[in-house]
């Protein structure tokens, strides 16, 4: 099945989202549709599932013009669409999930399962899914919980098949797994269309690249013919640099010490198992460790968010092990979170109420028990300005602005104070590539004015890139130290530390 | 910021972000036309409610006037409209301000009887203190007694974990109880009677009448400007100041708020002894400034009317006080409808709760009255 957009354009109140698309969609091809946060991919693609009405231009389908009045209408032209954010019901079994709402039926109306699990492995084997059908969605990883999404797609007979970020919660394991997938979904017959904003991914797996910015197609190609760099620069519209520019640190003073941290759980199981490490001011130290191996707690344990069981941590010369969230923070203790939707920000809250989150108390802001909201305006503009937060004023709820610009708000919150000592945990998960340019920017450039930073990622790139010194951490202990100056510690000795072989202790 | 060492143009930017959004077309329509709308098809409802209970036309009509009549067709009306409002608004004001914190405070009514009760006490333990004094004493110790009453439950969750809206249900029965008992000690009891009445709240204690001088049935009391004044205040606490702002942070995300450092058992306490001392001011105020003692459930329900009307006032402290004062007209409406209509009182009940309804689904309210929304840029349907 062929699918044509012609000169779509669909405006939100003042804001074009997509301003007169054009865009082919062919039956056993991969077309990669690539764009920062907000250059209006995902517009486009509930333009195609029939969740948004387009203000002009038309959907052809195999030549012959569509309109869709609601999602169902999408769908039941063949056209289905795999969130981003998962939509199942986790105590349902997978065939639950994938039949639900189009449910098979028996003689008397009962819900036929057993019809529903045939169907399901039938799909199963076609295209190679390896989905246990019995099983509840709350016991399967991510991966897999990805492929019945998909199944439910293929259950519903879409032709179309719209990936919305898919690797975004992947390990590289399961995005090998995941591009197997799509290809013989491909070789089926099936037209994909695969967003993302990640580089290599589309250049792994396309046949086709369509790139959007600000709402219009900026450039189309061939993945043969392309490069990251290309493609790169349609996306963001100018020259982006991959390698983080920085000089060798110059480690000065230990800012941050622990020494024999332990935290442990509720069940006095130890999440932080006699963690020592020493950060120095002008040096960046990486944290390096598949996900859920005492990363969180450790930063927690530094931010002062959980106590420790035991241990001492001292920040500049003095002892923090019982200093409040507070109190650290007013120290000189910058904290970026793992999260910044959950932890980071409150979204319904104005940017400038965002921007003083942790110094509204602070004398600056202060007139007797009321804070002075005219200066954190000033002060909130200025960081905007500052750290290019792209609002069109102060004064617009955190949620309206993109994931990059929520991340950079939180980044010119934190960094923009008098600091000494930097935690950065995933600085850059979900962001574009003109974002993370920009955010690493700014942590090298905290680093050369003599803080010390920490940053943890599950991304090797990123600390690869960012670290002077690279830490591993495995189940809740730090494992293997690594000297990085210069980008010289061996990728394949960190990666195996991470798997917990513990042979790369102290290069 | 790679081209801005142009002063003038940073200047310029800088403005632009500070430049406010005018008060646009989707804030008018959310703060005034949907609550409208939500009045009228509530009174349109209840009509129909009447006409199937088996009222005629003609008296459905007459009890229409007689509820406009009643809460603003004069002076009288509007004096017993906002005698009404008062210890409603008072009790709403706490309960939005807990809202915002996050904290659904179901507790209001126990608050504010023990507030009310404690007003009652100090009054007339020290009858001897001149008017003023007294009198603010006495609003004093409602506050305080209702703080108190209120941090308990803050206190609970604040140290255990425990669910605001359990403990303040309990402590609501065991006000109730309380209350019966207090008022069963000599101490307390009115000589010579025999029901749980209390002793009278001294002339020094009382909240003066302000309009007795014009008629002396007039019964709007100096409540109304401690009303207003609360008003303010909260307004201010909300938005204006340090703890506030912790207030609004942990309601909206409390993990962000912890994250920022702001120390969320502090902030539950806080708030919960500012809405208790909202709340037993409150009934300090309607028994310094009407009832002039206390006696088993003289709260009438206020506590718990007030949580409809936080709600209804969306947490803000203005719209609490429009919020207030339209029940309270429904209140004083509502008496008068029963007097010339022979209409039940209940069915005011029923008003109040649809025009909660229609508030609390602005969307339904939209698709009743298409003609006074600007069309929605969002959703499907064209």
């Amino acid at each position: 099945m062929d699918v044509e957009l012609r000169g779509i354009t669909k405006r939100f109140g003042s804001v074009v989202a997509n301003d007169n698309v054009n865009m082919t969609i062919r039956g056993g091809e991969v077309l990669g549709l690539l764009g920062e946060n907000g250059a209006g991919k995902s517009t486009m693609m509930n333009i195609l599932s029939g969740l948004y009405a387009p203000d002009e231009g038309e959907i052809l389908i195999d030549g012959k013009a569509v309109t869709f009045n609601g999602p169902g209408d999408g769908i039941e032209a063949g056209i289905g669409m795999v969130h981003q954010h998962f939509m199942l019901v986790p105590v349902f079994t997978v065939a639950e999930n994938v039949v639900l709402g189009v449910e098979p039926t028996g003689r008397f109306g009962h819900l036929d399962l057993k019809k529903a699990r045939a169907q399901v492995d039938e799909i199963n084997k076609q295209y190679g899914l390896h989905v246990p059908a019995n099983a509840l969605i709350e016991d399967l990883p991510v991966g897999i919980q990805q492929r019945v999404e998909i199944l439910k797609v293929l259950f519903r007979e879409a032709d179309v098949l719209i990936l919305d970020e898919p690797t975004a919660v992947l390990t590289p394991q399961e995005v090998e797994e995941f591009f197997g997938i799509v290809n013989s979904l491909k070789e089926a017959g099936k037209a994909i269309v695969f967003i993302t904003h990640k580089l290599h991914e589309i250049l792994a797996i396309s046949d086709r690249i369509n790139v959007l910015r600000q709402g219009r197609i900026t450039g189309e190609g061939d993945p043969k013919t392309l490069d990251e760099a290309k493609l790169a620069e349609m996306m963001v519209g100018r020259p982006v640099s991959f390698s983080v520019d920085k000089a060798p640190g110059t480690p000065g003073r230990a800012m941050l010490e622990m020494s024999d941290v332990i935290m442990l759980d509720d069940s006095d199981e130890r999440l932080l198992d006699r963690v020592s490490l020493t950060v120095h001011s002008g040096e960046v130290v990486g944290i390096a460790g598949v996900q859920g191996n005492g990363q969180t707690e450790l930063v927690e344990a530094i931010t002062g968010l959980e106590r420790v069981a035991s241990g001492k941590i001292t920040f500049d010369g003095e002892d923090i092990t019982h200093a409040s969230v507070r109190d650290r923070h007013r120290r000189g203790m910058a904290h970026i979170p793992e999260d910044r939707h959950r932890d980071g920000m409150i979204s319904p809250f104005t940017i400038a109420e965002n921007m003083v989150l942790n110094s509204y108390y602070e004398p600056a802001y202060a007139r007797g028990m009321a804070i002075d909201w005219t200066a954190v305006q000033q002060t909130a503009a200025k960081y905007c300005l500052d750290f290019d937060v792209r609002t069109p004023s102060v004064f617009l709820p955190a949620g309206n602005l993109s994931g990059g610009n929520q991340q950079k708000m939180v980044v010119a919150r934190e960094l923009e104070r008098q600091t000494k000592l930097v935690v950065a945990s995933q600085p850059t998960r979900g962001l574009d590539v003109g974002s993370i340019e920009y955010i690493h920017a700014r942590l090298i450039e905290a680093r050369d004015e003599g803080d010390g930073v920490l940053i943890v990622s599950s991304e090797l790139d990123e600390i690869m890139g960012l670290a002077d010194r690279i830490l591993v951490m495995f189940e809740g202990r730090i494992v293997a130290e690594f000297d990085n100056t210069d980008g010289k510690a061996d990728r394949n000795a960190v990666g195996l530390a991470m798997a917990g072989a513990h042979e790369g202790a102290a290069a | 910021m790679t081209d801005g060492k142009d002063l003038k143009h940073v200047n310029e930017d800088m403005r632009k972000l500070l430049a406010r959004a005018a008060f646009g077309r989707g804030d008018f329509e959310d703060l005034f036309v949907v609550p409208v709308f939500a009045v009228v098809a509530a009174l349109v409802l209840g009509a129909l409610i009447m006409l199937a209970t088996g009222v005629d036309l003609p008296t459905i009509g007459k009890s229409f006037v007689a509820l406009a009549k009643g809460s603003a067709g004069s002076l009288n009306a509007v004096s017993e409209t906002l005698t009404a409002a008062i210890p409603l608004v008072l009790a709403g004001l706490g309960l939005g301000l807990g809202f915002r914190a996050g904290l659904f405070n179901i507790g209001a009514e126990g608050q504010l009887l023990l507030g009310g009760t404690a007003a009652v006490i100090f009054t007339f333990t020290f009858p001897s203190l001149p008017f003023p004094i007294l009198m603010l004493f006495g609003l004093l110790a409602g506050a305080l007694v209702g703080a108190a009453y209120a941090s308990i439950a803050g206190i609970l969750k604040a140290t255990t974990g425990a669910h605001e809206v359990i403990s303040t249900i309990m402590l609501n029965l065991i006000s109730f109880r309380l209350l019966e008992y207090l008022l069963r000690q000599p101490y307390i009891q009115r000589e010579g009677r025999s029901d749980p009445v209390s002793k009278s709240v001294p002339e020094g204690g009382q909240l003066p009448r302000l309009l007795d001088w014009l008629d002396p049935n007039l019964r709007l009391h100096a409540g109304v400007f401690l009303m207003l004044l609360a008003v303010a205040f909260v307004w201010w606490l909300l938005f204006r100041s340090k703890i506030g702002f912790a207030f609004r942070a942990s309601g909206a995300n409390p993990d962000a708020a912890r994250y920022a450092g702001m120390r969320s058992g502090l902030v539950i306490v806080a708030a919960m002894a500012t809405a208790g001392a909202l709340a037993g001011l409150a009934g300090a105020a309607q028994v310094q400034g009407v009832l002039g003692r206390a006696s088993p459930g003289f709260s009438a329900q206020m506590g718990f009317d007030a949580i409809a009307l936080a709600l209804l006032g969306r947490s803000h402290p203005v719209g609490i006080l429009f919020a207030g004062i339209l029940f309270g007209g429904l209140e004083a409406g509502g008496r008068q409808m029963q007097v010339d209509a022979g209409v039940s009182i209940d069915l005011i009940g029923i008003i109040q709760a649809l025009i909660i309804v229609f508030i609390a689904a602005p969307l339904l309210v939209r698709a009743i009255f298409p003609w006074g929304f600007r069309k929605m840029t969002k959703g499907g349907k064209s």
